[in-house]
Order: C-alpha cells, then structure tokens, then sequence
C-alpha cells in the first residue's frame, strides 16, 4: 500500500471520528455511559500507550504509573486553581503558597515536566535494576510519591490529604480526544524513529545491542522520562477528567489496570494499547456494572450479584487472558489499513495457526 | 600490514577464585588474520569481553590504536583474593563501557547468535547506525534528521545488497536460518564501521562446506573493508587456512603462539588437545 494512499485512508478515519464523536455529542443525552467511556478510555489509552513505551518497546518492567500520573494530576490542579478559590480550596492551609495560575495547555505541559523531572532522578537509581527488581522499586516509588502529597508538611501546596478542586475542566469529548490524539502520535513518531529502533534493541537482546554501541543507561533513562512525561499528561487529563484529586486515588490498582491493558492489548503495540483502553473502561464501567447490582429475578435473588462481584469476574478473565490469549489483542502488530484489504485472509491467520507461540 | 592495532598485556580475569584468564598477552597487528584456540573452558571468550568491555580485566591493560581501553589493578574484594601475577604493574584505571568501545572501533559477533529477534533484517543492520548519526532525539522523533536516516537506510541496503541478504531485508530475523543469522550478524558488526572484528566461533554449527564458505567469506571481507579479525574458532581447517598468527590458550594461560604450521607441531598445543600420557 503506497504511503499518499495510507496518508489519505488515515484522513479520512480521523474525519469520521470528528463525525462521529460530534454525533454523539449532539444526539445522545449528556449522562450517556458512553461518554464516560470515551472520555476516560481516550485518558487511559495515553497512559496505556507510555506505559507500553517503557514495559512493552524497550523492556523494562516498571509499575510506577500511577506515581507519575498522580504527580502529573497535582501539578496540573495546584497551577489552574483560579485564584478567588484558593481561599475554599486550601482552607485549612490559608490559601495555599502558591498565588499564581497559568493557562491550562501550560499547565499541561508543566505537569508532564513535573513527572519527567521526578522519572529522571528516580531513573538514575533504579533503572540499574533488571525485570521484577525495577517492578519492585518503581512500585514502592509510586507508593512512597502517593503517601508524600498526602503529608501535612506539604498542606500549603499540595493541600494535604484534602481534596484539590475547582480547576478548569473539559466537558466535551473532544478535549481528551485531541490531547491524546497528540501525545499518541508523537509517542508513536518516536517509536518509529532510530531511538524507538534503540529501545527495542534493548528489550530484545541488552548485551547485543550494547555491543552495537547502545548506550544502556542513557537510552532507558531516556524511555523511562519519555513515557513518565506523557503519564504526568494523561495524570492532569484524569485530574480534569473526574473534577477533583486526591492522592488516595492514585493508588497501585491503577498502575495494575493500566499493565492489564498494555497486556491485553499486547506488549508492544501502541494500537493495541488504545484498542484494549477503550474495551477495559467500557467493560469497567458500563457493561460489567450490572454485577455489581442486587437483581430479582420476580421473587428470587440471583446469587453472586452484588457489590464487588464485578472485580471478581474480571480477575477471571484477566486470567483467561493470560493463561489462553498471552499475546493479547495485538501481539506486537499494529493496525494497518492493509489488513482491511483481504479480511478473510487475516482472519485465517489469526485463528488458523496451530503453533503453540510463546 | 603495518602497526600494532590491538596490544593486550598482561591481562588476568579472575572470578572469585576461578582464574579464568591468566597473565595473557596477545598481539594484533593491523592487516591480520588472528586466531585464538584453545580447548573448551580454556578462556577464550572470557578474554573476548575483557576487550569488549562486557568484563573489566582483574590486572592489566588494553590498548586499541595506542588507546588505553581497559586498564585495572586488582581492587576491593580482588586485593586479597587475587592469585594471579604482576600485580603492582598497572596503576591506572580505565574502564570503557561496550558501547565506548564498540564507538571507538571494535565489532564483535557472539557464540551464540544474538540478533534482534522481533525486528527485521533491515532493522537488526540499521541499529549499528544509530551511534555514528549526529540526531538527538527530538530531531528523530519529528523526523528533522530525515537526511541521516535515509542515507543510513541507503548504506544499509548496499551492505545487506553486497552479503547477499537484501531479498529478505522485511523478515523476521529470527526466521532466517541458521548459517545466514550467523551472516546477519556478521554484516551487523560491519555495519558499525568498525577497525577490529572480533568473531566468536563463526563457524559453530556449520558443516564442511559452510565452513569453507565462510573462511572464503572471511578473507573477504577482510580485504573489502580493511578490517583486523581476531576469530576464535574450533574448526581447525577454518583457523589453518585463513589465519596469519595463531595464539592457543589453555587454562586461561597462552601455551603457544605463531604461525599455523609451528603451532601445529607445537608439543604443548597437542598435549593441551589430546592430553598427556602419564607414565605408570
């Protein structure tokens, strides 16, 4: 397929997106489920695809997404606070310190900065570490950054365990779409490029590729700031997203659910990421929410329903996920308008295969 | 044929207290055709890492092109443990990362081959790129360097066109079979433009005539691109045929050197071979 045809097929999927997301906007009322779920499946899919960058391009075995979100989510909220709120907002720290705003796209790029800066120095340390260790410490990172801006000392910026509030928001889809959209693409520009080329030699075969004159340190510290700097991005997006934030949010199930859908949709494909993003918000918080609901069936309750069943059928298919389907979504292909060309032909492929692929 | 391009002195890598390379030296000049033989666990790619950078040598040094690359004294834990000779020799210390050293010249294939499996056959050569290009990353993200790659993209080609390789240039690497993976990774070391080769057992594997193939291989790309090759190799006809000097480690120790037909009669090379007959 020649590149003008691609860029033209590209165009016009993105055109009947806008379309489609406009319908939606004027057709179906405000309280839709499914605006739920693209707005915070378009956030997740950002998150999904940094964290693909680190876990599934270059090797490393990181779970402190959330920590870089949640530093992402505070920068953003402590800068756009309008000043006339601070009073309400930082009640009991006097207003806060910080008596200043910037406009929300700066403040955007800030809280990606703010996460970068934080990857960076925990990079150094850390990413000497190989597989579960990194996990391991990435994790307890994220846990430590989590209990650090609930601490009182810090109440006069970060407002302590109370609730930041009253920053400017976004209410139509489109917001959350064009930032992720951005990010996404040039996450996926990156990849592409010799550097993503370098990442991916190293999660290959790190002694070949060092042999080769890859710079180890350099390059993971670098993949590891890239993708925290979009995390912080996607942090302030949910912070916009839900109204309010709170570090209590930011716990590690978060970074568990973002690792579920890079898996899901396949280590290594960015399609794969935004694909698995969408499917695992409306799963969570639409399809699968019945579960969670006492039913009657006329007189008789049906047994299991009820409040935190939905997690528990989840993990079952996480499970199944992981036991029959390894590869995820994906595997490690991404979409291309190609595979539309002879459908039948991908689908042979796909399901025909005997092999048993690691 | 002119000039020392690699100088080894005095080199010792031990583990513990397994001295795995002991007080070698070796000599490489440029032009040439080493080997390095020995039998197995006599050290021999132990030493290889010791010059890549993979291992920093316990006392000793290296010298590439009248470069010190690796220069050490036994340290630390070392200090006590240490069993091998000249210990108070070197004072300096240089340590080099492999990707320094592969920078300032040095190539090296592995024992087993390790390509990158996920990543075409055009990829796997275009990574060896990725050190000479002058890009930083923003430029490559947002395609500002779009000359360089494409001239990197061209000089691949011609490498993969020249070994023979550039019908499969968009398959899986680790879908090739095994003699042109070996090959693959051959033209990878060359794509680093580098001064030194250093081949691990290119050869493993390989029946009679891919053996000839490849020493043919060899000379050729000796010539082609004024390379040094410092090989080591268990096929004897492979290392007899193509090799100007040979040095035959066992033991970690060197026990002969020179050229193919002295090593050949050499009493302690046979010994180290065949084993000695211990009188009753």
């Amino acid at each position: 397929m020649s590149t003008k045809k691609k860029l033209i097929y590209t165009i016009a999927a993105l055109a009947a997106l806008f379309i489609i997301l406009t319908l939606c906007e004027q057709l179906l009322p405000a309280s839709s489920m499914l605006f739920i779920v693209l707005k915070k499946g378009a956030i997740y899919a950002l998150v999904a695809v940094s964290m693909n960058l680190v876990n599934g391009f270059t090797g490393l075995f990181s779970l402190g997404q959330a920590g870089f979100m949640l530093i992402g989510a505070y920068t953003y909220a402590i800068f756009t606070i309008p000043l006339k709120e601070h009073a309400a907002v930082y009640q009991y720290f006097d207003g806060g310190i910080i008596q200043f705003t910037v406009p929300i796209l700066v403040a955007l790029v800030m809280a990606g900065l703010a996460a970068a800066i934080f990857a960076f120095l925990i990079g150094l340390p850390v990413l000497r570490l190989k597989s579960d260790y990194l996990a391991i410490a990435t994790l307890g990172f994220a846990e430590i950054i989590r209990a650090f801006f609930q601490w009182d000392a810090f109440g006069p910026v970060t407002n302590a365990s109370n609730l930041l509030r009253k920053f400017p928001t976004f209410d139509t889809v489109y917001f959350p779409f064009i930032v992720s959209g951005i990010c996404i693409a040039v996450i996926v520009l990156l990849i592409n490029s010799s550097y993503g080329r370098a990442f991916k030699a190293i999660r290959d075969d790190e002694i070949a590729a060092e042999a080769m004159g890859i710079n180890l340190a350099k390059h993971k510290q670098m993949s590891f700031t890239i993708s925290s700097f979009f995390a912080g991005i996607g942090g302030a997006l949910l912070a916009m997203y839900q109204t309010t934030v709170q570090a209590g949010a930011f716990k590690s199930s978060m970074t568990y659910e973002l690792l579920l859908i890079v898996v899901i949709g396949g280590l290594g494909s960015v399609s794969g990421s935004v694909l698995a993003s969408f499917l695992f918000i409306a799963a969570s918080e639409w399809w699968l929410r019945f579960l969670d609901t006492d039913t009657y069936i006329g007189a008789f309750k049906v047994p299991l329903l009820g409040s935190g069943f939905r997690m528990v059928v989840f993990s079952v298919i996480i499970m199944i996920v992981v036991l029959f389907y390894r590869q995820g979504i994906m595997g490690d292909k991404e979409f291309s308008f190609g595979a539309f060309g002879d459908i039948r032909r991908f689908f042979r492929k796909r399901f025909g295969r005997k092999e048993v692929t690691k | 044929m002119s000039g020392n391009i690699l100088h080894v002195e005095n080199m010792t890598m031990q583990f513990g207290g397994v001295i795995a390379v002991n007080n070698l030296s070796i000599d490489v000049n440029e032009g040439e055709i080493v080997a390095l033989i020995g039998p197995n666990g006599a050290g021999k790619t132990t030493t290889f890492n010791c010059i890549t950078g993979v291992y920093e040598p316990t006392n000793g040094c290296v010298t590439f092109c009248g470069s010190t690359i690796a220069s050490n004294h036994p340290q630390g834990k070392m200090k006590k443990l240490y069993a091998g000779e000249n210990k108070g020799l070197y004072k300096r210390v240089v340590s080099h990362t492999p990707d320094q050293i592969t920078k300032l010249g040095i190539a090296r294939t592995f024992q087993n081959i390790r390509l990158f499996k996920s990543m075409s056959v055009l990829e796997n050569v275009l990574i060896a790129k990725h050190i000479r290009a002058r890009q930083n990353i923003f430029t490559a993200t947002f395609r500002l360097n779009y000359r360089e790659e494409r001239k990197a993209r061209r000089e691949c080609l011609a490498l993969l066109d020249e070994q023979a390789l550039l019908p499969m240039k968009d398959d899986l690497a680790s879908s090739l079979p095994y003699g042109l993976q070996r090959r693959l990774e051959i033209s990878r070391a060359l794509a680093t433009n580098p001064r030194l080769l250093l081949l691990d057992e290119p050869a493993a594997g390989m029946n009679p005539q891919e053996t000839q193939e490849l020493s043919e291989f060899i000379v050729q790309i000796k010539n082609k691109y004024n390379l040094t090759i410092l090989l080591i190799e268990h096929h004897m006809d492979l290392v007899m045929q193509i090799s100007d000097r040979i040095y035959v480690q066992d033991f970690g120790r060197l026990i002969a050197q020179g050229t193919p037909e002295e090593v050949q009669k050499n009493q302690h090379v046979i010994d180290a071979y065949l084993g000695v007959v211990e009188d009753a």
